[in-house]
């Protein structure tokens, strides 16, 4: 044991009694997280563009001013978005968060070490760009009052969570892109085209 | 005077013709890089209470923004400069997959009388990258062009969910003058 959290674990526990939480997923591991959690139609998973989970996630949280917003994704998918926390700095959306699952490597390229894995703590670049409450989680209980902050939608929000690299069954959500996008706008009433 | 709705008043010039169509069409978030061609909507934008405006750190994170607004509902139109395109090329997969609206005015550097030669590249390769993307394009190089062609795009986004792009050519723009 590393003492490392369990993915899977970890996003049960953000996902659980979701209520009216909309969810964007990084390309890669979170996505299957998400997926093997529950699949739901107000989920938006990600299988490309890479680094856009943030500013998807930020989009949402923009027109969607009422409803919690969770960006669930991974080090090295944040790591190229890096940007969009400066430009969501700008405006700080209440009702966005951010749960960044670190196992500081890149899990779905052969598991190179990433920026994360080499000294590079994500919660203070989120910091840096006037995030008002960061944290580095390491236990469940962290996990569980993360959960309780997503839903208080009190100020935008940035977390890493320090995972185990441990690797978990793939569970593939829908890679049908415009199936999504038509599930997840009904289920908030618009219609799709 | 009494002015039509969305069309130009006389002594309007194109740049001030641009968000009085994109607020036609309910767009209701504007994210740019700045670019002194897009000043006249940015400015608008910033003063408008019912439009939310927002700088990017580069112009892929427009694409993104956008997407993600339109999960949400509402309408968007991203405005940069020809050598941000190059930064857009693997996030527009996110169109190409999800088929939101995107709309996209781009002002044009290197395309003609260009004082910097660095600018060439990027410029002279935008438009045939963005049709490698599935990004539908439409040039404007005289004032007059300007607004029919953002009505007929932005009909054909926001009507078809397709990705189009109108480029503000710099014959319309005028070249950039860096030395007196």
């Amino acid at each position: 044991m590393t003492g490392l959290l369990d993915r899977r674990a970890v996003t049960a526990e953000l996902l659980k009694d979701r209520g009216d939480l909309l969810v964007v997923t990084g390309l890669g591991s979170p996505s299957y997280d998400a997926m093997a959690a529950g699949d739901h139609d107000q989920n938006f998973y990600l299988w490309a563009a890479m680094g856009s989970a943030a500013t998807v996630g930020f989009g949402l949280a923009m027109s969607q001013r009422t409803r919690p917003v969770l960006v669930l994704t991974g080090d090295g998918e944040m790591l190229m978005g890096l940007g969009a926390l400066a430009t969501i700095g700008q405006v700080l959306p209440p009702n966005l968060t951010f749960a960044v699952l670190d196992n500081g490597h890149y899990g779905e390229t052969g598991m190179q070490q990433s920026h994360a894995g080499r000294g590079i703590e994500l919660s203070r670049m989120a910091a840096a760009a006037n995030f008002p409450w960061t944290k580095v989680v390491d236990d469940m209980a962290g996990v569980a009052e993360l959960r309780d902050r997503i839903h208080a939608r009190a100020g935008t929000s940035f977390a890493t969570v320090k995972i185990d690299v441990g690797e978990v069954d793939r569970v593939l959500p829908p890679r049908d892109g415009v199936y999504v996008k038509n599930r997840f706008r009904n289920a908030l009433g618009h219609p799709t085209l | 005077m009494t002015a039509v709705k969305g069309q130009p008043r006389q002594g309007e010039t194109w740049q001030d013709q641009v968000l009085p169509i994109l607020r036609n069409f309910d767009v209701r978030h504007i994210v740019y890089v700045p670019d002194a061609g897009h000043a006249a909507a940015i400015r608008g934008a910033e003063a408008d209470n019912e439009i939310t405006s927002l700088a990017l750190t580069t112009e892929e994170e427009g694409i993104g923004y956008l997407a993600g607004a339109w999960l949400g509902g509402e309408r968007g139109a991203l405005l940069m400069q020809s050598s941000g395109v190059g930064n857009c090329l693997n996030t527009l997969a996110l169109q190409a997959m999800t088929k939101f609206p995107l709309l996209m005015l781009v002002t044009m550097r290197g395309d003609w009388a260009e004082f910097n030669p660095w600018q060439n590249p990027m410029g002279q390769a935008t438009e045939a990258s963005l049709n490698l993307m599935g990004v539908r394009t439409w040039r404007a190089d005289t004032p007059d062009q300007v607004a029919p062609l953002i009505q007929g795009a932005a009909s054909m986004a926001f009507n078809g969910n397709e990705a189009c792009a109108v480029l503000l050519g710099q014959r319309l723009i005028g070249a950039k003058k860096w030395v007196k």
